[in-house]
């Protein structure tokens, strides 16, 4: 690895590596991991998510969905990061917020609908698709994606984790101690740390008055490298080698993908009182979306009518999705005790006969 | 049958598991090369290698939250906190994670985990060291907790532990790891979680006690029987599971209770234990049920913690408190 992409190394303030402009231009040969194929299926993925940011916020408000945290803005971290993972060995351990990469490993779509309606069915991630469920604890995942990664390596598999988390959750000690036992174990784990620049309303200049959060890895003994994470291509080439570095046994890899949060937190949030607004449009400009379509409209793969036919296809999958979901048996009481225990306590078995009236 | 000491059934045990089933790891402060700073795993590294017998950082929610990822990819990791007071740095992994991983993940992700963590009093370490903070634990919906009082419990009740596919959180009593010494057979037994175990028999007053405090629970049994009492003592062995079918045949049977350990009054266990024989056996009390526990102080440093973790003379004190009550 350059020593000017790992971060802090200079001592100054690092600038996030790009690949794509804004513009949608991208040097040649910068970018060969990600061939066509995978490309327009990550532009696909772009979209769907996208529209199913805008489709959730509508059901939310209508009543017919949970809580929701949209990606709007995190598109190319999300997506840029999991697409160079292997689904059939590697893990994901998400967040709350990486719809994109948990559906790519696998995860069933109307699976996640059931989560976001409040069914604890949502959460069973489907037989050998190798993500973990979703974290609400934040940092709490992060020990668990260096055990698992530990874990596959003992039992010799070459199976890599992409753990995401954000720059607010990068202030827990949970953050700390997870990459530091990576680094002792040389576990085969990407942290992925998106900094929106924002914790629900905590800007990052109140969360850490470190330049970088990439830096962090130099503590820890292991490489760190701040990309743009509005591009997707700076940001499937850094997880690309970092997988390889992972696999290859030479253990873990920061990668702080700067990005913008342009959505609230999440449909309780509201970020007009704390958001500038003018900050919101300049930011916009950077859309990670945005410039994946001027990249592939230059070199003539997309256009508007194929993205309009797009996010028609798109929209149809989610209507389906939505109406199979609402259209199934909601979940009841046993819900409620199903899988606590595999040898409940008698408490809790009088317990649940009790409350399913058969007690 | 050898006689073996606590911490010899437990390492006896650990060996025995690690030997049958080779996905068991070991990860802790100290238990390598060192072999635990009680022992407890002396010489296991030496038997099964750095990969399984894993000297960690000094980071408990690491320690165990490291755990969580390898049961996941199909380990069976087995974390020790040097100090179950220590756990509070790992709170948050144990109660919000390891107890509901199962839950949470609808039983996709298993989480056959025993966290091994010694704790309780009159050992002299300073105060956070000897900490019962059992309750706490036992709130925590999804997990197990068992606190052996013999070497034969500590070793069977271990083998169950492991063997069982559910999270659970095992007690280790300090104090009792040397002095605790009792037959261990040399052939392979599990002891059920859950079941509570009659450490004396008796019918005047039933002595609920854990752990530690089943030792201090006898030695007042056997003081009061030299005053005419029969005082039964049950060592309730499990917190989770609770073996409520014999708190209520104890209580039914001596009709009077009293009940012991070294956690603090307020929220202790305790009340738990009262409150189930109120429900099991309220019609068979002949007197209110008596409570003896640590003041509601945090555990002091050495010269004084014999003032407060309950001592044979202030169990003694309760039961004849307890026997001698009436309308």
């Amino acid at each position: 690895m350059d020593a000017s992409m790992i971060a802090g190394t200079a001592g100054g303030v690092a600038e996030p590596r790009q690949l794509l402009s804004p513009d949608g231009t991208l040097p040649d040969g910068a970018a060969e991991a990600l061939n066509d194929e995978a490309l327009l299926s990550a532009w696909r993925m772009m979209v769907f998510s996208r529209t199913f940011d805008e489709r959730a916020f509508s059901l939310q408000r209508q009543g017919r969905l949970g809580t929701f945290s949209p990606v709007n803005g995190e598109e190319a971290a999300v997506i840029g990061s999991s697409w160079a993972l292997d689904p059939g060995r590697d893990w994901v351990v998400p967040q709350y917020r990486e719809l994109p990469a948990m559906l790519r490993q696998g995860y069933d779509l109307r699976r996640a609908l059931r989560y976001f309606v409040g069914d604890p069915a949502g959460n069973d991630m489907g037989e050998g698709v190798r993500v973990l469920p979703y974290q609400i604890s934040l940092a709490a995942q992060i020990p668990h994606a260096v055990g698992l990664a530990w874990g596959l390596r003992h039992q010799g598999s070459d199976g890599v984790v992409l753990v995401f988390f954000g720059e607010g959750a990068s202030s827990e000690g949970d953050a700390h101690e997870a990459m530091n036992l990576a680094g002792v174990r040389r576990a085969p784990v990407i942290f992925l740390l998106k900094n929106n620049g924002w914790a629900i309303s905590t800007p990052v200049s109140k969360q850490t008055a470190a330049a970088s959060l990439a830096a962090r890895a130099s503590g820890v003994g292991f490489p760190g490298e701040l990309v743009d994470g509005n591009d997707l291509f700076a940001v499937h080439d850094a997880t690309a080698r970092a997988v390889e570095r992972a696999r290859a046994g030479e253990g873990p890899t920061l990668i702080e993908a700067r990005t913008y949060r342009m959505g609230p937190h999440n449909t309780s949030d509201d970020p007009t009182r704390y958001v500038d607004p003018a900050e919101l449009e300049r930011r916009r400009e950077f859309d990670p979306v945005d410039r994946v379509r001027r990249y592939l409209t230059a070199r003539g793969l997309v256009d508007a009518a194929s993205e309009e036919a797009l996010r028609a296809q798109v929209e149809a999958e989610i209507d389906a999705a939505v109406a199979d979901v609402e259209g199934g048996p909601a979940p009841g009481v046993d819900a409620v005790f199903d899988h606590v225990y595999a040898n409940p306590p008698p408490r809790v078995i009088e317990q649940r006969a009790a409350a399913t009236g058969e007690g | 049958m050898a006689v073996l000491n606590m911490v010899e059934a437990i390492r006896s045990g650990l060996a025995d598991e690690m030997a049958r089933d080779e996905r068991i790891m070991l990860l802790g402060q100290d238990i390598g090369v060192n072999g635990g700073v009680f022992r407890a795993t002396d010489g296991l590294q030496e038997r099964f290698g750095e990969e399984r017998v894993v000297d960690m950082p000094l980071a408990e929610a690491v320690i165990v939250g490291s755990a969580v990822g390898m049961a996941c990819s199909g380990l069976v990791p087995i974390p020790e906190l040097q100090f179950l007071g220590f756990g509070s740095q790992a709170f948050h992994q144990i109660e919000g994670q390891v107890a509901r991983m199962r839950f949470r993940s609808q039983g996709r992700v298993p989480m056959p985990i025993v966290i091994r963590a010694p704790f309780g009093g009159n050992v002299r370490t300073p105060e956070l060291h000897s900490d019962a903070h059992e309750a706490k634990y036992a709130g925590a919906a999804g997990l197990k907790v068992v606190m052996p009082a013999t070497a034969r419990d500590a070793k069977g009740m271990l083998l169950e532990a492991i063997r069982d596919p559910d999270p659970v959180l095992f007690c280790e009593p300090l104090r009792g790891y040397r002095l605790i010494r009792d037959e261990v057979p040399e052939y392979e037994y599990t002891v059920p979680l859950g079941t509570a175990r009659t450490a004396r028999e008796g019918d005047d007053v039933v002595v609920v006690a854990w752990s530690a405090a089943v030792v201090v629970a006898e030695r007042a049994a056997a003081q009061a029987a030299e005053e005419g009492i029969s005082a039964r003592v049950l060592d309730l062995r499990s917190l989770v599971p609770l073996d409520t079918e014999a708190l209520r045949e104890a209580a039914a049977a001596c009709g009077r209770a009293l009940v012991v350990h070294e956690a603090t009054l307020t929220s202790g266990f305790g009340a738990e234990v009262v409150a189930t024989i109120q429900e099991e056996a309220f019609w068979s009390l002949e007197a209110p049920i008596g409570r003896i526990a640590a003041p509601d102080t945090p555990y002091p440093i050495a010269s004084v913690e014999g003032l407060y973790v309950p001592s044979v003379e202030r169990v003694l004190a309760g039961i004849r408190q307890v026997v001698g009550a009436a309308p």
